[in-house]
């Protein structure tokens, strides 16, 4: 191995990889195999990203379905009304065009991050989970009134530029960003601002700082994911990023395990195939699923993937 | 003059329903510390109920559309309320006692997961005309359309409210709730049995949820299984607003958001209802994060 590549990038090398050949196979697969694949894939981005800000970070957000939203707008926008404009800065290339579509659609939805962490981030617990939700919604109602965006309807003929390299490739990124910057020297003030607050500040960390940073960074991810759910779906309207796809997403973290890398992609692979497999039981599939949310919290609140691992017992007996 | 008598009136009946609504989630928060997301969902099951019960009377040829009819409905939805709300709390709460409120906030958005999609099946998803269960008229002062619905919603929801401050301030039980609410474990142990008083608070305020559904239903006649989130929401807005634990809090809480809510919708604004209920809410953390009635707790290292 290269000594400028560390194991984990490595890892990042060999999945985006795999992913490139699995898309140049995607042609045999079912298509509804294919878009519950692509679905899962979003879901690793949302879940991961909202595990930086919930879980290592100890902040718990309600608002990510709205950072989601405003990623998803930003980027059909630019794919579709603003096409004709925008598209041949890339030469009319989808291959360019998207990507950047995303990325700008992840840099607006950070900047309505960082709009709602400055105020919010002050509040703890609770109060910060009330907030962000209220801002959630306020970023909903705003989409529902911008006529612009086809208000309450929505958007629809949004090119179905999604496809498993780029959902899969920028899922790989997000675990791969996560991981590494939780791992940096930088890094671990995240955790330390989770563990105590006031202890991480008494040491001289700025943990208004590491919130934001948290929080700019999650959002950035949420709106890429938007962007990509958009292109899968071909159609977005405000009310299907209202508070109950952020509570979707919570639960993939918190049934990851809050602030587990592994656990909380496996939870959301987990959820997402499990709620296409409620599908057949109809009427009765969200029924099932909130049976099941409430049993599983019962009995398995520290998270569905908690393996006794000798770090985990260290930093419990510390 | 009269348009503004006329929003006062509609803001006042609106207020009400939300300042019962939000008794419930502060007198929950007060004794557990964690939002109850399924208050909404009781408050819901209580205008079902008494749907569902102003047709059995009906039916019955029962003292239907006196007074005599709508308060029997009231008490009986608000019973119904009340032992939902009890065994909620038993099934889904209570073992979760010594778990993180996250824990707990997560299973309660579950039990309102549900008790909507539940309702859903059981009750059908299409809205349902919600009966006159109190006999309704019209008056007209000069101008001034009083529906005498809101005038019962008004007088409900203040002997309600009349008698939440009776049983709260001057009962043995309402020493003890206060007791806990105020410190859980010093109330332990000076012998207050918690569990049971946790149940009576859990009791109380969806009672109190549920009168308020029937109130609300009959301001807007068509229910439908998801009616509880939006005032559900709105309501929580309110305990907030007045401070979450105080119980003044919250009525004063849900009065003000009543009256900015009729207010905002005469206007072009009234799109924008719901997110103004939110920005209210942000501004109130952000300036006085305890709300108005409530009390900044100092923190120690």
């Amino acid at each position: 191995m290269p000594s400028w590549l560390n194991r984990s990038q490595l890892l990042l090398m060999a999945t985006l990889a795999v992913v490139g050949i699995a898309q140049s196979l995607s042609g045999r697969l079912d298509s509804y195999i294919l878009s519950v694949a692509m679905g899962v894939g979003i879901n690793i981005i949302l879940a991961s990203s909202l595990n930086l800000i919930n879980g290592f970070t100890g902040q718990f957000s309600l608002g990510h379905a709205g950072f989601m939203a405003v990623g998803a707008y930003t980027a059909a926008v630019l794919t579709g009304r603003l096409a004709p404009q925008w598209s041949p800065l890339f030469g009319g290339q989808v291959f360019l065009l998207f990507p950047a579509a995303l990325i700008v659609g992840g840099i607006v939805a950070a900047l309505a991050g960082a709009l709602v962490g400055a105020p919010s981030l002050r509040l703890k617990g609770d109060y910060l989970a009330i907030v962000t939700l209220g801002f959630g919604e306020i970023i909903k109602v705003i989409f529902q009134n911008l006529e612009f965006v086809g208000g309450a309807k929505g958007l629809n003929g949004i090119p179905d530029y999604s496809n498993l390299l780029w959902v899969f490739g920028t899922a790989a990124i997000t675990v791969y960003t996560v991981w590494a910057l939780l791992n940096s020297s930088y890094g671990r003030g995240f955790l330390a601002v989770a563990d105590d607050e006031i202890a991480a500040e008494a040491m001289g960390l700025n943990t208004t700082r590491y919130k934001m940073v948290a929080f700019v960074v999650g959002a950035f991810f949420a709106g890429i994911a938007g962007g990509l759910f958009a292109h899968l779906n071909n159609s977005i309207n405000p009310s299907g990023f209202d508070f109950n796809k952020s509570i979707e997403i919570v639960v993939m973290v918190i049934l990851g395990g809050m602030g587990r890398h592994i656990g909380v992609i496996l939870a959301a692979i987990l959820l997402t195939v499990l709620t296409e497999m409620l599908r057949e039981f109809g009427d009765y599939r969200m029924v099932i699923y909130s049976v099941l949310l409430i049993l599983l919290m019962l009995t398995r609140p520290q998270g569905l993937f908690i393996w006794p691992t000798r770090k985990a017992a260290r930093r419990q007996n510390a | 003059m009269t348009e503004l008598l006329q929003q006062v009136i509609n803001g006042l009946s609106m207020g009400a329903i939300y300042a019962l609504i939000a008794l419930g989630y502060t007198m929950v928060y007060g004794v557990l510390r964690f939002i109850n997301f399924a208050h909404s969902d009781v408050f819901m099951l209580g205008a079902f109920v008494a749907y569902y019960t102003a047709r059995a009377f009906g039916r019955w040829g029962f003292v239907m559309g006196g007074y005599l009819g709508g308060i029997a409905i009231l008490l009986l939805s608000m019973t119904a309320c009340a032992v939902v709300g009890i065994v909620i709390e038993r099934l889904a709460y209570r073992p979760l006692r010594r778990r993180s409120t996250l824990t707990v906030l997560i299973t309660a958005i579950g039990v309102s997961l549900l008790l909507q999609n539940g309702g859903q099946l059981v009750f059908g998803v299409n809205p349902k005309a919600f009966p006159d269960i109190f006999p309704s008229s019209t008056l007209n002062l000069g101008g001034l359309v009083i529906n005498s619905n809101q005038l019962v919603v008004l007088g409900v929801a203040i002997a309600l409210l009349s008698a939440l401050h009776w049983i709260v301030q001057h009962t043995r039980i309402g020493t003890a709730m206060r007791a806990v609410s105020f410190n859980a474990t010093a109330a332990s142990l000076v012998g207050i049995d918690t569990n049971r008083i946790i149940s009576f608070t859990f009791g109380m305020g969806s009672a109190l949820a549920g009168a308020g559904g029937v109130l609300y239903a009959m301001n807007y006649p068509s229910i439908e299984p998801l009616m509880g989130n939006s005032p559900g929401l709105k309501a929580f807005i309110a305990a907030v607003l007045g401070g979450i634990g105080s119980l003044p809090g919250a009525a004063l809480g849900g009065m003000l958001l009543g009256f900015v809510e009729t207010g905002v919708s005469g206007t072009r604004w009234s799109t924008f209802r719901d997110a103004i209920a939110f920005a209210i809410l942000i501004g109130i953390l952000l300036f006085r994060p305890a709300g108005l009635l409530g009390r900044n707790r100092v923190e120690k290292v």
